[in-house]
């Protein structure tokens, strides 16, 4: 079946970056959690990586307007976040894997993705086949009537990364997506990412940093809620040295830049 | 255009179109898509080996649909959502409600369990469609263009569409006006909802329960009648309230249809 392509599919984007940060601050309960980031992410598959407690998820859930940020600017697709504005346009151009991902237990993958994909205001017309795309994406085609409670968790992960895509996002939000894949999964996993991240923006939150090495262009390195490092791949491995800990030369570019901001701050 | 292409002309468009130039070929292909009977011409152009090879394709196509498996059926009721994780709510406010009644049919002296209990009926289910603690996919519909006030009052009208035919067996049974039962029920629940706007709707239900609880249960259970709210003379005032509460709902919904609610934000 043909699609009939809208004219805002088409339109050209009136922004230069699909996310936009100044001086943002989002908190955690009470905590600032993301403090004064300035962050700018263009088409491509970005690596967030930091620390446990650099406040990735909370940056991830403003990102996502989970969260509205406390202080700064946020615009993401060109719609300011920060306000009260109608987050209607910027939420369709969304796809969000949360770090909890919740789930009904009784939904089969398909219902779920589908449920979703209506939340998602997708034209009804279109949901089936977007749906089973997605689906057959992540490569649980064969499950896709299983109900989601019987899932293993690889299975569920993928699940969750089938709902996140089933809107063709612009601007897709992975939190920790690898956790519970195998290595197989994982290289096909990291191909998605690449074949998504040819036009439009992917930001992946993730502790593995070889996940980072192979699937990411670009790399994204916080800390404590500020943005200690920006650059391509290539870029961070050239940073590490042979006195830097890490087994691969992007874990050394990593640590070293972390020691680097730290004794930036403490001095 | 309405000449047709010669015989000639769509021979050698079947056979490759070599010696023709590029433009005819694309005008003859054009035309065929347009025109029956020149595909018939074209028909009779193709050389044996290509029609043979068409035709197991049509025939394998045309098996495999006939043997295949059907095209998935739709389930529209699971647009309500939440359906899994309210149901125990659900159940526990019906088992509440007959339980009143079975205890008002046993012992006459009391007060009328029943009218007692029925505004603060549906409440329970209510939050419970909108909570951050029992919708574990409350993350993802958070993020959702599809959220808010009209996707609230969407689950509420399915949780009162399961309540409401209980409320009326237990009203039934103990042969009440049906007024006294249904719009005190229906009053509460809209109130939850206009104060669920400003506290997050567990937080009104739970407050309206106490407030119930406390004001009015509590001391006719005591003084062994019914008070004046809940006899015939108040209905009008019990009409009044659920219309005026109504359409406060309808008109936040109608002028912030996609305002995140309270509830569902990470506070």
């Amino acid at each position: 079946m043909m699609r009939t392509v809208s004219v805002a599919e088409t339109a050209p984007s009136t922004y230069a970056w699909a996310v936009h940060a100044e001086k943002l601050q989002v908190r955690a309960g009470r905590h600032l959690a993301v403090n004064e980031l300035d962050l700018r992410l263009g088409t491509g598959v970005h690596g967030l990586l930091g620390p446990n407690g650099a406040g990735k998820t909370t940056l991830m859930r403003a990102l996502a307007t989970v969260v509205k940020p406390a202080g700064g600017r946020l615009t993401v697709l060109g719609g300011e976040v920060t306000g009260n504005a109608d987050l209607r346009r910027v939420r369709r151009g969304l796809g969000y894997l949360p770090q909890h991902f919740g789930f009904y237990p009784r939904f089969t993958v398909r219902e779920f993705v589908e449920y979703i994909a209506w939340l998602k205001e997708m034209p009804k017309a279109v949901i089936p086949g977007a749906v089973q795309r997605a689906v057959e994406r992540v490569g649980l085609a064969d499950r896709a009537d299983s109900r989601m409670k019987t899932l293993s968790g690889g299975m569920l992960r993928r699940a969750g990364i089938a709902q996140a895509i089933v809107n063709d996002p612009a601007v897709l939000l992975l939190d920790e997506p690898t956790v519970g894949l195998d290595p197989e999964q994982r290289l096909d996993f990291r191909e998605l990412l690449r074949e998504i991240g040819l036009d439009s923006c992917v930001l992946v939150s993730t502790h593995l940093v070889e996940d980072v090495a192979v699937a990411c262009s670009d790399v994204v390195l916080i800390s404590e809620g500020r943005l200690v490092w920006q650059g391509t791949t290539g870029q961070l491995t050239e940073q590490g040295g042979a006195g830097d800990a890490g087994d691969s030369a992007t874990e050394r570019g990593y640590s070293s830049l972390l020691r680097a901001y730290r004794e930036r701050v403490s001095a | 255009m309405t000449s047709h292409p010669s015989p000639t002309l769509i021979s050698q468009y079947a056979s490759g179109g070599a010696g023709v130039d590029d433009t005819a070929i694309w005008a003859v292909e054009a035309h065929l898509e347009t025109c029956a009977a020149c595909r018939a011409v074209l028909t009779d152009a193709v050389d044996p080996g290509t029609r043979d090879l068409l035709s197991r394709v049509a025939d394998g196509i045309a098996t495999g649909i006939a043997t295949g498996p059907g095209p998935v059926r739709r389930h529209r009721l699971l647009r309500t959502g939440v359906a899994a994780r309210v149901l125990p709510w659900l159940v526990t406010a019906t088992g509440l409600m007959l339980a009143a009644a079975l205890f008002e049919w046993t012992f006459n002296s009391l007060p009328s369990l029943v009218l007692l209990i029925a505004p603060v009926a549906p409440l329970l289910p209510v939050a419970a469609v909108w909570s951050r603690r029992l919708d574990p996919a409350w993350e993802l519909t958070a993020t959702m263009p599809r959220t808010g006030l009209p996707l609230l009052m969407r689950r509420t009208l399915g949780v009162l569409s399961a309540v409401i035919p209980v409320l009326a067996v237990a009203g039934w049974a103990t042969g009440h006006s049906p007024g006294l039962w249904l719009l005190p029920a229906l009053g509460f629940t809209a109130g939850a909802l206009a104060l669920g706007a400003v506290v997050g709707v567990d937080r009104a239900a739970l407050a309206l329960t106490v407030a119930w609880s406390a004001g009015v249960v509590v001391p006719s259970l005591a003084d062994g009648r019914l008070p004046a709210v809940l006899s015939g003379g108040s209905l009008p005032g019990w009409a009044l309230a659920t219309v005026a509460l109504t359409a406060v709902v309808l008109v936040r919904a109608w002028r912030r249809p996609h305002e995140p609610h309270q509830n569902l934000l990470h506070r």
